[in-house]
């Protein structure tokens, strides 16, 4: 199966609402060995100017991921999620995820490239957060990019 | 759980300054609870099988988790996780974790240092370049983690 080169340029709208919650923030930063209080402790991110908790640096691929999903899973996409490799990853904050938001990503495929057998592909999941009690507004969170490449047969 | 040390001043950075290094240990049932954590539940994180079946050296780490794991003595650094407002790496070689369960050696060491890359007075920012090495070999280039200082 090959890569479908057509999938430059496609865009996935913003599914499902990712509910940012205290136990999720405290779970994450646990598993990524994260030890500081502004993740656990409300009192300690309160301290540094924060509503709530704040998320690890990392937390946004999450909601990236679940993004990225909507391609992977894409049957006209073409990609094997067994062959895929994690190539390079980038995180801007634009401002920093803390425990109460309501995250959406839209998905971008910024570029298909072929090599070898197989495929190196760029997404690009711009997470926005819902404004409370305003069900229109939007506040532009995190931009997060992703480079995964789909290895070909005997690669 | 540790308390933030002195947060760092602009004023007092320089370009080559040594930011600090620690080493993590790590199990396969740390990356059991970073699959939960994240929802990346690929079998090549867990099955040695499906690893072995195609062609890894093993259960690797998450390149997520590594690159998670990586951060945080940036984060400790510079006292307020939030600071760290872009990061990026590559991926360049994976981190094989031995299935050590039952006895308290780790599955792998993933050792981290940083030192200041960038200076941009302009924004407040400074960039720190991590260097990321398990068994001799480094598995994260271009790890850059760009913070805001007051």
């Amino acid at each position: 199966m090959t890569i479908n080169p057509d999938l430059q340029g496609r865009s996935y709208p913003a599914a499902e609402v990712y509910d940012v919650g205290r136990e999720k923030i405290r779970e994450f930063a646990r598993s990524v060995k994260a030890t500081h209080p502004a993740h656990f402790e409300v009192d300690a991110a309160k301290a540094l100017g924060h509503s709530d908790l704040v998320a690890p640096p990392t937390f946004a691929i999450i909601v990236a991921q679940r993004a990225d999903a909507q391609l992977i899973e894409d049957p006209d996409s073409g990609i094997d999620f067994s062959r895929v490799v994690h190539a390079e990853q980038r995180f801007i904050h634009h401002r920093p995820i803390v425990a109460g938001d309501r995250l959406l990503a839209e998905l971008h495929v910024d570029g298909v490239r072929a090599m070898g057998g197989g495929a190196m592909i760029t997404t690009r999941a711009e997470i926005f957060a819902l404004a409370p009690g305003d069900a229109g507004s939007r506040e532009a969170v995190a931009t997060t990019t992703s480079s995964i490449l789909v290895r070909g047969e005997g690669q | 759980m540790s308390t933030a040390s002195t947060i760092p001043a602009f004023s007092d950075l320089t370009v080559g300054q040594d930011i600090g290094s620690r080493s993590i240990a790590v199990t396969r049932t740390d990356l059991v609870k970073y699959a939960g954590a994240s929802g990346d539940f690929n079998p090549i994180h867990w099955n040695e099988a499906f690893a072995d079946g195609v062609g890894l050296p093993g259960v690797i780490a998450h390149g997520m988790f590594t690159m998670g794991a990586a951060v945080q003595l940036v984060a400790d650094w510079v006292g307020d996780p939030a600071a760290v407002v872009d990061f990026q790496t590559r991926f360049t070689k994976p981190v094989p974790v031995a299935d050590t369960t039952g006895t308290p050696e780790p599955g792998a060491l993933i050792e981290v240092s940083g030192a200041v890359g960038a200076l941009d007075a302009d924004a407040g920012t400074a960039r720190v370049d991590l260097t990321v090495v398990s068994a001799g070999q480094k598995v994260l280039m271009k790890a850059q983690a760009v913070v805001r200082l007051a």
